[in-house]
């Protein structure tokens, strides 16, 4: 079987520097490339959604008075809109980023998040949940192939669970993370360990938290699964957890794209579109 | 090298990123692409179906989940001259009219609508926009009022026509719900909010409520019904104020 062919390359003995490694199969890199568009898709129409009730809340209600976070704008003495931003009731001023900022006209205006985050750019809530409502479904077809060949492929195991012994040398794994060189020649042989449990979390945890806590916010599915409600403790918590769950996405990319920028990005860039990886020079640091 | 290479890569990440968000807009006002993302509508509203059934409830809450304070949305006084006399003798002239493909078409008063097979829930308003609010409603069952005027077996739709305007050009607001929705035991016409007569901020004298959608499916200001056979001939086309302007009809979502 062609899925085979990492094997070989991971578990023989140690690629030699300068060798390339298969390491991503067609499908998996497929569904990488295909998530990251997607799921920027789902944050720029998401925040536009956001954007037309800029606030969260916790429970069933959203009472104006007990939100855990709102974005606002409020004229100041000399005419000018500021953005104010309250989290857990904290004002901060975020004038030209969130509560007022540019819109796509130029003029400064009242929206929660600016226009280079939403899509579209304009407010225009309709068609954001036009892009919403049909790249979830994208997601979660996307999801459902990659995680159902890593299952098939029996990937999951070698490639993401990491092993007793893996979760052993956490310490060790998180010192290394502090050397790029050691790190680099590290990324050749595998997932480590770290990288291992930020994919778990991400793709049985924090997926499924912004899949589930979407459909709470539907009416007619609460009908159906009225435990959607019980388990999120309400629509309104299920809405913050739904913000959440995306702010831990964008992070995890941060960190991600950070992490491709240490170990080298052209060589891992390459390896997620070829599937081939070369093998560092082993480096001192 | 590397650091020159990492800071070209960076340049490119954010050149891309602006090439597609300004793609993005071009894109949401492309018919092939906005057609597609509308294919999705479809596929929600089946899936849904299947899952919830024909019957399923909406939750209900208790008196001390009550919201203090329930925001009006939309139209809080219709502001159109055949509404303010209606007003003005606290709607004893008001007549629903019920038309259409119906075999007895009927008409009326507050007084007949509060005599027929009534419901009260305290149910969760949940706005398009995002935030809910929890209120106590009283109504005639709209599956009563359907067996009064009894629909013909080709009619598919019941539509709301309403006395307000939020349009500039004076577009009325309408919206409509499939018969399904129609029958469901917690789609009411409420004449009552929070054990008190409707308030004109929530649509005195008769507002929809249909449970398992959103709030702009839920008309307020009531004028007249019609049960049809299709949408296409009323409005825009679309079956809703907010249909015509983009939203889905199909609100569950």
């Amino acid at each position: 079987m062609a899925m085979d062919a990492p094997d070989v390359a991971a578990r023989g003995s140690p690629p030699a520097p300068g060798q390339t490694v298969y390491r991503y199969p067609l499908p998996v890199r497929i569904s990488h490339w295909l998530n990251l568009l997607i799921l920027l898709t789902l944050l720029g129409s998401g925040l536009q959604i956001f954007n037309a009730h800029p606030a969260l809340y916790w429970g069933s209600r959203s009472d104006p008075d007990r939100a855990l976070l709102s974005m606002a704008a409020r004229r100041t003495t000399d005419g000018s809109l500021e953005g104010v931003t309250t989290v857990l009731g904290h004002e901060f001023v975020t004038t030209g980023v969130l509560g007022a900022s540019k819109g796509p006209s130029g003029r400064v205006e009242n929206r929660g998040f600016p226009a280079w985050a939403t899509i579209p750019s304009s407010r225009w809530l309709a068609m954001g949940r036009r892009w919403h409502f049909f790249f979830a479904w994208l997601l979660v077809i996307n999801g459902l192939v990659y995680v159902g060949y890593s299952l098939a492929c029996r990937r999951h195991r070698r490639e993401l669970f990491p092993n007793r012994g893996e979760l052993r040398a956490l310490g060790r794994s998180l010192r290394t993370h502090l050397h790029p060189g050691a790190l680099r020649s590290e990324a050749a042989r595998g997932y480590n360990v770290l990288q291992k449990l930020s994919y778990v979390i991400v793709v049985f945890g924090v997926l499924p938290l912004v899949i589930l806590t979407g459909l709470t916010m539907s009416p007619w599915l609460d009908s159906a699964f009225p435990w959607l409600l019980d388990l999120f403790d309400g629509r309104q918590s299920a809405r913050t957890l739904h913000f959440v769950g995306a702010l831990a996405l964008v992070l995890f990319t941060v960190v991600h794209v950070a992490m491709l920028l240490l170990v080298g990005p052209v060589n891992h860039l390459r390896a997620m579109i070829t599937g081939r990886l070369r093998v560092p020079q082993e480096e001192r640091s | 090298m590397n650091r020159l290479s990492r800071r070209r890569f960076l340049r490119h990440l954010l050149t891309g990123s602006a090439v597609l968000l300004s793609g993005c807009d071009r894109l949401s006002k492309s018919r092939w692409f906005t057609d597609m993302l509308t294919s999705a509508e479809s596929l929600n509203r089946t899936l849904h179906h299947g899952l919830a059934g024909a019957d399923s409830m909406a939750r209900e809450y208790t008196e001390a989940e009550l919201s203090p304070q329930f925001p009006s949305n939309g139209t809080r006084f219709p502001g159109t001259p055949e509404y303010q006399p209606l007003i003005m003798n606290g709607f004893r002239d008001w007549r629903l009219e019920v038309s259409g493909a119906a075999v007895r078409p009927t008409a009326l008063s507050l007084e007949e609508l509060r005599a027929l097979p009534a419901r009260t829930q305290i149910t969760r308003h949940d706005c398009v926009e995002g935030w809910s609010a929890i209120a106590k409603w009283k109504g005639a069952r709209l599956g009563a009022l359907l067996d009064l005027v009894q629909p013909t077996p080709t009619a598919r739709f019941v539509v709301f026509f309403c006395y307000d305007s939020l349009d500039p050009r004076g577009d009325r607001y309408y919206e409509s719900i499939d018969l399904e929705d129609a029958y469901h035991p917690q789609t009411i016409l409420a004449y009552d909010w929070n054990d008190q007569r409707l308030p004109v901020r929530y649509g005195a004298p008769l507002r929809l409520r249909v449970e398992r959608q959103l709030g702009y499916k839920m008309a307020k200001y009531i004028r007249a019904i019609e049960v049809v056979e299709r949408l296409d001939g009323i409005g825009g086309g679309r079956g809703g104020y907010w249909e015509d302007r983009g939203y889905a009809w199909y609100a569950g979502i």
